[in-house]
């Protein structure tokens, strides 16, 4: 695989040959983030494939994935580094009791004792690699703020060791599901990326790639309907994940139609709640038109 | 004709990108230098040649959220469209009179409009839109122009005259049942595209103007609607619960700001007296009458016809949400006839049930399914005629667009008299009141109108409803 890309284009069928297709804008962003090594923000609705999109980029520059999944509560300690301290203890108790203590200091805060955390990992790779953050949104402002220094300087400051310069530009790529506004200081050092539910053609060569088996006129049909649902205002739109698993279920039952039989039966995979469901069934179900007649009853499982 | 066009600036691409820059700026989205270093370096990878990456790279470097990238869209192309028609009037360029002229010297036009099939063109354009087919749809537009737009006589406002094209051409989101079924239109039509063809009817529209003026119409301000309240099927029930809980903050400060400045008006004499004891008798200290936030009591009248729907289900819900401001509130729909929805209200939390409970039950569109306001009024004073006293707020929200009827105004200064006080929101833009058959100036003589299609403005009407009361 290429080292680094030198148009779009070349972008857009790497990504392509590893399996994911990207939007025009998609492959642009990828582009120059790996030219301008500026991280990128991918922010869209769940189920968009942004997480897929770095996995992609992964596989595409063949770097390794380093993924660090966001929660509330995670700390420094648990994305940057950690001191061993239980090693730190052992060394200690080894030594014996005639070394000094400056010795013992510069020996336990070496590297050797360094518990290294995803962020750590991306920095101190020989290698360049693909550093995912995933669901940033998800925690607290504070680690936002110490965030900037990895982004800006891609370095880590360790008291002990002084800091750690990246070898390497990582490819960075966040993502964020739009849950909380993230601070402005984090978005300016970001390229921005938009990744919003594809046009029809898109979704469906998408849901071809994954289904290649099922019937061309079922798959349009499918997304086709999948769209439609997604302008009903519902809690939770299906996503392409769920476009893709709902054609594995047809492909499984062996559908040859969607009907108002088969959709009723089997859109408890697109939707999830049961407003939701509701909704779908009132709008959506009578407009495909009766199939042949099947068991039409409680159906939400 | 002197050519009124601003300053060409400096040359180069560095230049034009500050200005953009700029204009991004006037319209509040965030571009820092730093954002303008990223846009440099970003162009450096990319090929200008290609229209599309120029702007994806832009986009992804200046605008940083969902919102700011609408507002970008927006502004790029207004940017890039007046550069272009400025160096095409600059360096004298004009589209040739050979066809497709836009808004050139009438008989032309007339010879035009007479030749073209006005059903076979609603028919085409309405195909185009449901494709998607961009390229059609400029071209269609052009032809809609010359078909309808000088039918009669042109606004002068290009809204007005791009939505009164749509009209004729009968051109909407919803389904319309009554058309046979292989018309595209029978179903409905992409609202995201029907937007986009309204966007080129405008846009060619302007072109015309420009044309024929040689000069560029001073440069306004992005219009307010494309980033107004949302106004689609998608209620973003987030945003209207993020409205809603600055909207209660705000209310909460803004009341003892009130408080506090208009501390000096009212002397409580007896806590006065009681404290002028300490002294011996002598009011030293003044005491003051406390100053309650007003709580009124608020009848609400809602137009939920078609036009207005999305606005005013909306309002709604914010004036429930914001119900433990007010001590009593009352809230009727209507179209043709009124009907009581507090209840609604009080059972269903959740916006998208409200609004469904609402469209199923109020039962208030009889048989046009148009607004009724004279039959309105007189329901709505017999309903609540007792009830009315001049400690009231009625606030009415609605179009005002009487579809030919009789406004009756004076029913409506009836019940204005019997309130305290009388709210109008209009969701229409002001520039649109009283055109075609909006009736507002009848009723504004007995209310006070406000214009109401943003969450500012939404905003600024409810901090008028809680000022506090000034003595009565």
């Amino acid at each position: 695989m290429a080292a680094t890309p030198t148009s779009v284009d070349q972008v857009r069928e790497g990504l392509q040959s590893v399996g994911y297709l990207p939007g025009e804008s998609t492959a642009l962003v990828s582009y120059l983030a790996t030219r301008l090594g500026k991280p990128v923000l991918v922010e869209g609705p769940a189920g968009v494939g942004k997480t897929e999109l770095a996995k992609a980029l992964a596989r595409y520059l063949d770097r390794t994935l380093v993924r660090l999944q966001c929660y509330e509560g995670l700390d420094e300690a648990k994305a940057l580094y950690e001191w061993n301290y239980r090693k730190q203890l052992l060394r200690i108790q080894a030594e014996a009791a005639d070394t000094g203590w400056d010795r013992v200091q510069d020996d336990i805060f070496g590297e050797e004792f360094l518990l290294e955390r995803p962020l750590m990992t991306a920095i101190a790779s020989p290698e360049p690699v693909v550093l995912l953050i995933d669901e940033i949104d998800k925690t607290d402002q504070e680690f936002e703020a110490m965030l900037l220094e990895v982004l800006s300087d891609f370095q880590i400051s360790i008291p002990e060791l002084g800091p750690v310069v990246a070898k390497t530009t990582p490819i960075v790529l966040l993502t964020s599901n739009n849950s909380r506004e993230l601070t402005e200081a984090l978005k300016r050092r970001c390229l921005y990326l938009w990744l919003d539910y594809p046009p029809v053609e898109q979704e469906l060569a998408i849901v071809r790639l994954h289904t290649p088996d099922l019937n061309e006129q079922v798959a349009r049909k499918l997304v086709e309907v999948v769209q439609m649902v997604r302008e009903l205002d519902l809690k939770k739109p299906p996503s392409i994940a769920e476009s893709i698993d709902w054609a594995r279920a047809l492909l499984l039952l062996g559908a040859d139609d969607i009907d108002e039989g088969v959709f009723r039966e089997t859109m408890s995979v697109i939707v999830k709640h049961r407003t939701d469901l509701d909704i779908v069934a009132e709008r959506v179900g009578v407009r495909l038109g009766p199939g042949p007649p099947s068991g039409v009853g409680s159906k939400a499982a | 004709m002197a050519p009124r066009l601003p300053d060409p600036g400096p040359p180069g691409i560095s230049a034009r990108l500050i200005e953009l820059g700029e204009a991004l700026r006037d319209e509040g989205v965030a571009v820092g230098t730093s954002e303008l270093l990223d846009a440099f370096a970003a162009l450096e990878e990319v090929p200008w040649s290609d229209p599309e990456n120029f702007r994806e790279a832009l986009a992804a470097t200046l605008a940083k959220s969902p919102d700011d990238r609408r507002v970008f869209e927006l502004v790029f192309e207004r940017f890039f469209f007046r550069a272009t028609e400025a160096a095409a009037v600059r360096a004298g360029i004009k589209e040739g009179s050979a066809g497709g002229q836009v808004g050139g010297d009438s008989d032309g036009e007339g010879q035009q409009a007479g030749d073209i099939d006005l059903d076979a063109l609603r028919q085409q354009i309405a195909e185009a839109i449901r494709d998607g087919a961009e390229s059609a749809m400029r071209d269609l537009a052009r032809l809609a122009i010359a078909a309808f737009g000088r039918q009669g006589t042109g606004s002068g406002v290009i809204g007005v005259d791009v939505q009164r094209i749509r009209r004729q051409l009968g051109l909407r989101s919803e389904p319309q049942p009554d058309l046979p079924p292989e018309d595209p239109r029978h179903d409905g039509l992409p609202r995201d595209e029907l937007r986009r063809f309204e966007q080129l009817l405008r846009r060619e529209l302007e072109r015309g103007q420009i044309e024929r003026t040689e000069q560029l119409p001073a440069s306004r301000p992005l219009n307010e609607l494309d980033r107004a309240l949302p106004s689609g099927p998608l209620q973003d029930l987030a945003a209207v619960h993020r409205v809603v809980a600055q909207l209660r903050r705000r209310l909460a400060t803004q009341g003892m700001e009130a408080r506090g400045r208009k501390r000096h008006a009212h002397v409580d004499v007896r806590r006065t007296m009681r404290a002028s004891l300490q002294t011996g008798g002598v009011p030293v200290e003044l005491r003051f009458r406390p100053r309650r936030p007003r709580r009124p009591e608020i009848f609400v009248l809602c137009d939920v016809s078609t036009s207005v729907t999305s606005a005013s289900v909306f309002f709604l819900s914010v004036l429930h949400a914001l119900h433990d401001t007010f001590r009593k509130m009352r809230s009727f729909v209507f179209i043709e006839r009124i009907s009581e929805v507090t209840d609604v209200f009080e059972r269903e939390r959740d916006f998208a049930a409200v609004s469904n409970a609402i469209s199923r039950d109020a039962g208030v569109a009889d048989i046009s399914g148009y607004t009724d306001y004279g039959r309105v009024w007189n329901e709505f004073r017999d309903a609540v005629a007792d009830e009315l006293h001049p400690r009231a707020t009625v606030i009415v929200l609605g179009d005002a667009r009487t579809n030919g009827r009789d406004p009756r105004a004076e029913v409506f200064g009836q019940i204005a008299s019997l309130a305290g006080r009388t709210f109008w929101l209009n969701p229409e833009p002001r520039l649109y009141w009283n055109y075609g058959d909006s009736v507002i100036a009848a009723y504004e003589q007995y209310c006070e109108a406000f214009e109401c299609w943003t969450t500012q403005q939404l905003e600024d009407f409810v901090k008028a409803l809680t000022k506090p009361m000034s003595a009565r």
